[in-house]
């Protein structure tokens, strides 16, 4: 019964979501604003029944109801209770709803907070929102049903994929989720600016708060994924450049552009149409990333529950929003001026740079993701791109990035003079490059392996001796440079009795965040230590000081696994530091074997340990891996302060109000300093 | 020219610089870091090149897995029906490697043959078969 009405909620779902669409649409173009007005209640009331579906699929879920297809594919009846909540959005189905669920509660979001807004340009974003909404729903409904029956009922289920029974996964599709689907908001309403024609500042204010929570949320989901993957995956790495992880790095790239970009639209009236163009293709981006995730037609180690079949509904789907969107752009553009002029040394070029560097890095990461479809079409065999090509191309697109950022702050629009920049950073500049060689130097005292020079490869080693510098350069510039520009601002506004501006201390925040996470970058990447080895019982093994002795390991039954439990005591100089329990586990139900890593964390150290395989019959010798990754967490830690700064900037004071936008017909054009 | 037309010229040729560098970085870094994909059948026919860095895949072979016992080598065959070969790996395998598995390698072919993988690949989820080592297994059924 419960699945019946969740699928029926979904149907229904589906038609409000179609005169959401249509209504405003039409009411649009004829003028009749009660058919205007429908796109909010029609929004609210979709949201709800595919709250409804959601429930039912989750009460399915937690009742076991095995004559679901979907609930017997994925979950089991020894599934712990609380992983049969999260076991909803573990497979492809529920994925789905999940998704469209995230999409439905933004549009919510939208019409309660944008009320002030014209009611013609709301209900035009309602259609838009509403437009989306039915692809994914007549998507489910008829490729995905996650309600589809199995009668008779199955007696067991086959179980919830055991890498997905994890904290991680009940908090990182979530979020991801709602970072991915929250540039949606901004899409609609840059659709809604090309629908009217009325492609000024307005829309792009309007537009910024959703952007910027949309970035904030995409900014953590990632920065869980990498930290899920760092612990679950068991390999002790951050991240891999895998096409499902470009998949959601490359929406980010252009999200990042996108809310720079809006600053200028929005204060200056220049770069209309790159904000207008970023907004589409983020999106466009995400839906790409969904593509790449759903329909696994690209090789990557943590593609779930993949379906080329499925992919093309996808595909032809962002065909239709992208392709759709992009004709309507060249349609309209001709009818955008472009707005407010700026001199060379300028806020305006700081902030072009900007968008070049990310909208490149976005090609970039693209063009590398689909190398292996390209090649195939292109007949060169099955060809893919390896990790080191992204690193560099990201290191190299990166420096002139980190090089300028701090600038921005400090600089005028419209007309600035390049020497007060440089008699504004100097000292600072000073202080960084020698603050940088001291952190160097003391890096090079515990890691001496560093300095062995070899008479091969001699760029190479060069490279890599140079590589920590410039990291730790780069650290420093950024936050010095930030901590500096926040003093002077603060002070400023104190003098003059102003209230600070949270859009710019969200700014402030999140540029010292990169920061932060650069300083994690530059310690793991030069160095790490990662040790695959052989250890019996009562060895020990040295890694920079730790010493890591393997007591032994016994068996132990969880609530639907059997694992080895390995015990390790770590001592450094004699002095006890921590004990570490890693698990290899045999899932029950269909034997999948996982690996639990055991980190000992730490702000200036993770110790990481993993078991392998047992190498002898009795298990008593193991491969075991050591990691000893020094400041991992400041690389998460990096991505959390950046999410806190787009959340800042995102309830700015000004986006807030609630006077009617109508009243206001034009945005003063004067320069914010 | 006005000193505007000249600022936007100036600006233009800064931009058209700045990408053609990063293009031309993007096709010089693409070109050092592509990974061929060889199957079994193309390197018992010695297509693989020696000391480069390629992917080789295909299923594991029931039974032809072989540990030492003191140190991290494995040694197993991977096949696409029609040819095996030998993959070496030292380190640890992926929870998910097991014998019927359809699995991604990369590493080496060394002057004597082998294979020396310094990465194996398989996948989270155990219905999944990477579409290179998919193709190359139908492509072989196909053949009588």
């Amino acid at each position: 019964m419960i699945p019946e009405l969740g699928q029926l909620a979904l149907i229904l779902a589906l038609l409000l979501a179609g005169m959401q669409c249509v209504l405003p649409l039409i009411g649009a173009v004829t003028g009749n604003m009660t058919w205007v007005r429908v796109g909010r209640p029609t929004a609210y009331a979709s949201g709800l029944f595919v709250l409804l579906g959601f429930i039912a699929l989750t009460i399915s879920f937690v009742q076991q109801d095995f004559s679901v297809v979907y609930v017997a594919t994925n979950s089991n009846s020894l599934l712990p209770l609380h992983y049969r909540f999260t076991a909803v959005w573990g497979g492809h189905e529920g994925s789905l709803l999940l998704w469209t669920l995230v999409l439905s509660m933004w549009t919510v979001a939208v019409a309660l907070f944008s009320r002030n807004l014209p009611e013609i340009f709301l209900g035009r974003v309602m259609a838009v929102m509403g437009l989306i909404s039915i692809g994914f729903l007549s998507f489910m409904l008829f490729t995905s049903n996650p309600f589809q029956r199995h009668l008779p009922g199955l007696p067991e289920g086959n179980d919830l994929n055991p890498l997905l029974q994890d904290i991680g996964m009940i908090v990182h599709p979530p979020l991801l989720y709602m970072g991915y689907v929250g540039l949606a908001v901004a899409f609609a309403f840059a659709v809604a600016a090309l629908m009217e024609g009325r492609m000024d500042s307005r829309w792009v204010k309007w537009s910024r708060p959703w952007t910027n929570l949309a970035w904030a949320f995409l900014t953590i989901g990632i920065t869980l994924g990498s930290w899920w993957a760092y612990y679950e995956l068991g390999w002790g790495g951050w991240w891999f450049w895998d096409p499902v992880e470009n998949g959601s790095f490359m929406p980010w790239l252009a999200a990042t552009a996108l809310i720079h970009s809006q600053a200028v639209t929005e204060k200056r009236g220049a770069f209309k149409n790159w904000t207008i163009l970023l907004s589409l293709s983020a999106f466009s981006l995400s839906l790409l990333g969904t593509f790449l995730v759903r329909s696994g037609v690209i090789t990557s180690v943590h593609a779930f529950a993949s379906d080329p079949e499925r992919g093309i509904f996808i595909l032809a789907f962002l065909g239709v929003i992208s392709g759709g969107s992009l004709a309507l752009f060249a349609i309209r553009s001709a009818k955008l001026n472009s707005g407010g002029t700026f001199t060379l040394a300028s806020r305006e070029t700081l902030l072009l740079s900007n968008n070049l560097i990310f909208s490149v890095t976005t090609v970039m990461v693209l063009l590398g993701t689909l190398f292996p479809l390209i090649a195939e079409a292109f007949n060169w065999g099955k060809v893919s791109l390896g990790p080191p090509y992204f690193g560099f191309m990201f290191f190299i697109m990166m420096i002139p990035a980190i090089a300028l950022m701090p600038l921005g702050p400090f600089s005028h629009w419209k007309q600035d003079n390049a020497r007060r920049w440089f008699d504004n950073s100097i000292w600072i500049m000073l202080l960084t490059l020698v603050g940088a060689a001291a952190i160097y130097a003391a890096m090079m005292s515990f890691s001496p392996e560093l300095i062995v020079w070899t008479s091969d490869d001699f760029l190479g080693k060069a490279w890599q001796f140079l590589k920590p510098w410039l990291g730790m350069v780069g650290a420093l510039w950024v936050m010095l440079m930030t901590l500096k520009w926040t003093i002077d601002y603060v002070r400023k506004a104190r003098a003059r009795n102003a209230p600070l501006s949270r859009g710019l201390l969200g700014m402030a925040t999140a540029h010292f965040g990169v920061g932060v996470f650069l300083i994690g970058v530059t310690m793991v990447i030069s160095s790490s230590t990662e040790k695959d080895i052989r250890m019996a019982d009562g060895e020990s093994f040295d890694v920079k000081g730790y010493l890591f002795t393997f007591v032994g390991t016994d068996r132990y039954q969880g609530p639907n696994y059997l694992a080895d439990r390995g015990h390790f005591e770590i001592t450094y100089d004699g002095d006890y530091v921590s004990s570490l329990y890693p698990e290899k586990r045999s899932y029950l139900s269909g034997g999948d074997i996982m690996t639990e890593a055991a980190v000992d964390a730490g702000a200036f150290r993770d110790l990481f340990v993993s078991l392998g395989e047992p190498l002898t019959d009795d298990r008593d010798v193991w491969s075991v891996r050591i990691y000893h990754k020094p400041f991992i967490r400041w690389i998460w830690l990096g991505g959390l302060i950046i999410m806190l700064g787009g959340i800042l900037a995102a309830t700015d004071r000004r986006y807030l109000s609630r006077r009617t936008e109508e009243t206001s017909k034009t945005v003063p054009e004067r320069a914010v300093t | 020219m006005t000193p505007t037309r000249k600022r936007r010229v100036y600006m233009i040729l800064i931009i058209i610089m700045g990408v053609t560098t990063a293009v031309s970085l993007m096709l010089a870094a693409m070109n050092k870091n592509m990974e061929f994909f060889y199957d079994p059948s193309q390197v018992a026919a010695g297509e693989a090149p020696v000391d480069q860095l390629i992917r080789v895949g295909g299923m594991v072979v029931e039974g032809s897995i072989v540990r030492t016992s003191n140190t991290l080598l494995t040694q197993f065959d991977v096949t696409d029906n029609a040819h095996s070969m030998t993959v070496s790996y030292t380190g640890i395998l992926p929870d998910l490697f097991r014998e019927g598995q359809g699995i991604i390698a990369k590493g080496k072919m060394n002057d004597t043959g082998q294979f020396i993988a310094a990465e194996v690949l398989a996948k989270h989820d155990e219905t999944y078969m990477p579409p290179e080592v998919a193709s190359a297994m139908k492509n072989k059924a196909a053949q009588p």
